[in-house]
């Protein structure tokens, strides 16, 4: 019995401690207020800048990672460390990240380019971080494809690359969309390695996560209304990635055993 | 007719296959599992490479070759049907103009909208074959096309694909582990055994004289054709040869009647047991497996022990008697 109290009330404080900080962004601040803060210049200028960086961000992310989950997917020597190589970034602290991305695409770094404190920057520390995510995701998305139904096209007249598109890229479809969700939700609150790398100039660089930290000696208020709109984001992002998987598991339901 | 060509090495994990065969009609390899069955059907379409030898399809040679420019159809032991596309859809993967044709030939049309994931077993069977036909192949490729249904969905299945592959007449390359559906379907039988092929020849052959032991045990059963006729709770099944045979299995219509070499007892006076099965015939050849004979009469391969070949003189030839009885007597449709 004491057992028992012992392990619910851990469990309780456990997710209370959890959930707290989140209620106590909505809790202190109206809704209607909360909405109105959300009007403010430094805001509009942040979620454009976000909105503008993710969006690239995504874009290099699914135009580079795709490919090279592809390659990593396949069975070769050496594989081993190369994803190691791309997972690497997944356990470096931002700060760190954003360092080294000074070191390698800084004036006075190893390829001497003038991205630093730009908005392309931005878009680098954002892919740097949350590429990989998305990477590991498709890796698993292309290893769970039957190799059996892929050789079936090939036997059934399709190449390479018409195999890819019309067997392969549906049947990974739901694993790259929740990597794509994840990657997406990792990016928006990138902070550490854009602040190293590209600074917080209002407009340009200034993303959501650091304009909250900008506000939050300026006015407290309008910071909780960024927060309370990344969580409502990051809620969004989690729910599409919780709701996916389980739709795409009675539809393939199948495609392992076929 | 085209003629498939094999003739080449492939060395897999723990020995090399290697395989020189024409295939005409259909061929069927059997073997235990890990013989490099599947991997001889994986060789002709393209899906792996030889270290050394040919694929030819008559004049053409396929061995270098990507599997989309090889007209190989191959049937894969689990379907490997897409899941993400619904039977139409599979099946005019490989070619539209004949899809709607097969669908109905396989008696598949109404499943057309229907995604494999809703399919039994026989007709996930029928869709894989009806796709690997719609790409318009000139070489049949089956791996164990019957092992994954239940025995039920078998002898139906076993008794259309018997059909559709004398009709089709195509340059077949099936695997089985099973020998009764490699001689019911198959023109030539081929043992594989460690990536070698011990023997090749018709299904009657092996089983008369094997060469050795493995293709001894492997190839286990007689298999004759014959027409039956349910009656008075016995099967009567008359032989194209003639004879009439009795079982205690219920089927009709051109079966094959299956009887094991050791349930065949021979002697030189009809005997008066309760075997209701009697063949008379001439001794034809006599092989020593191990220490067990085996003696072909008439169309009947029986095996008996040394010691009874020599007490009936079996080496010298002349009449014997065959008998068996019906119940161990079991009939397959075909």
């Amino acid at each position: 019995m004491i057992r028992r109290v012992v392990v619910l009330g851990a469990a309780f404080a456990g997710l209370a401690f959890l959930l707290l900080p989140v209620v106590a962004i909505f809790a202190r601040v109206p809704p209607g207020r909360l909405l109105s803060q959300l009007g403010d210049g430094a805001v509009l200028d942040a979620l454009r800048v976000s909105a503008e960086t993710s969006a690239l961000a995504q874009l290099l992310v699914l135009a580079v990672g795709t490919p090279t989950a592809v390659v990593l997917a396949r069975r070769f020597h050496g594989r081993e460390l190369l994803v190691s190589v791309v997972e690497l970034p997944l356990v470096l602290p931002p700060a760190v990240a954003g360092i080294g991305l000074f070191a390698a695409f800084g004036r006075f770094g190893l390829l001497h380019t003038s991205i630093p404190f730009t908005r392309l920057a931005v878009v680098f520390a954002v892919a740097f971080v949350s590429g990989p995510l998305y990477v590991r995701a498709a890796i698993a998305a292309f290893e769970g494809v039957d190799a059996n139904i892929v050789a079936a096209s090939r036997t059934l007249g399709a190449g390479p690359t018409r195999t890819f598109f019309r067997v392969v890229l549906p049947l990974a479809r739901t694993g790259l969309a929740a990597g794509a969700a994840l990657a997406l939700a990792r990016g928006l609150g990138e902070f550490g390695a854009t602040i190293m790398f590209a600074g917080s100039l209002r407009g340009v660089t200034e993303t959501l996560p650091l304009a909250v930290y900008s506000e939050f000696n300026v006015d407290f208020d309008v910071a909780l209304s960024i927060s309370a709109l990344l969580v409502a984001l990051s809620a969004a992002l989690l729910i599409t990635l919780k709701w996916r998987p389980s739709v795409s598991t009675s539809r393939f339901r199948f495609a392992a055993s076929s | 007719m085209a003629t498939l060509s094999l003739d080449f090495a492939l060395p897999l994990r723990s020995f090399e296959l290697t395989l020189a065969l024409d295939v005409e009609r259909t061929v069927a390899l059997v073997g235990p599992s890990g013989a490099g069955k599947s991997s001889v059907l994986r060789v002709v379409a393209g899906l792996a490479r030889p270290a050394r030898g040919h694929v030819r399809l008559d004049g053409e040679d396929w061995t270098e070759l990507p599997p989309e420019r090889r007209r190989a159809g191959l049937v894969f032991q689990d379907y490997a049907l897409f899941p993400h596309l619904d039977v139409l859809g599979n099946v005019s993967y490989g070619g539209r103009e004949r899809a709607h044709e097969l669908l109905e030939r396989l008696q598949i049309a109404h499943l057309a909208r229907v995604r494999p994931g809703e399919l039994s077993g026989g007709e996930r069977q029928r869709v894989a074959l009806a796709r690997a036909l719609a790409r318009d192949p000139a070489v049949l490729l089956l791996d164990e096309p019957l092992s994954a249904l239940d025995a039920h969905t078998k002898s139906e299945v076993r008794h259309e694909l018997a059909d559709l592959l004398r009709e089709l007449r195509l340059p077949t390359l099936l695997v089985t582990h099973d020998y009764e559906d490699a001689a019911s379907l198959a023109d030539e039988v081929g043992v594989l055994v460690d990536g070698t092929l011990r023997q090749l020849g018709p299904p009657a052959e092996l089983v008369a004289r094997p060469k050795d032991g493995f293709v001894a045990a492997f190839t286990g059963a007689n298999l004759l054709h014959g027409d039956a006729r349910g009656a008075r709770g016995m099967t009567v099944v008359t032989l194209t040869s003639g004879e009439r045979i009795y079982s205690t299995d219920e089927e009709s219509g051109a079966v094959g009647v299956v009887v094991y070499p050791w349930d065949v007892s021979l002697a030189r006076e009809p005997a008066d047991d309760s075997a209701l099965n009697v063949l008379r015939g001439e001794v034809g050849s006599v092989v020593a497996v191990a220490n067990r004979v085996r003696v072909r009469v008439g169309p009947l391969t029986a095996e008996v022990t040394a010691a009874s070949a020599d007490r009936l003189d079996l080496a010298g030839g002349g009449e014997v008697y065959a008998t068996f009885k019906a119940t161990g007597t079991r009939l397959v449709r075909i």
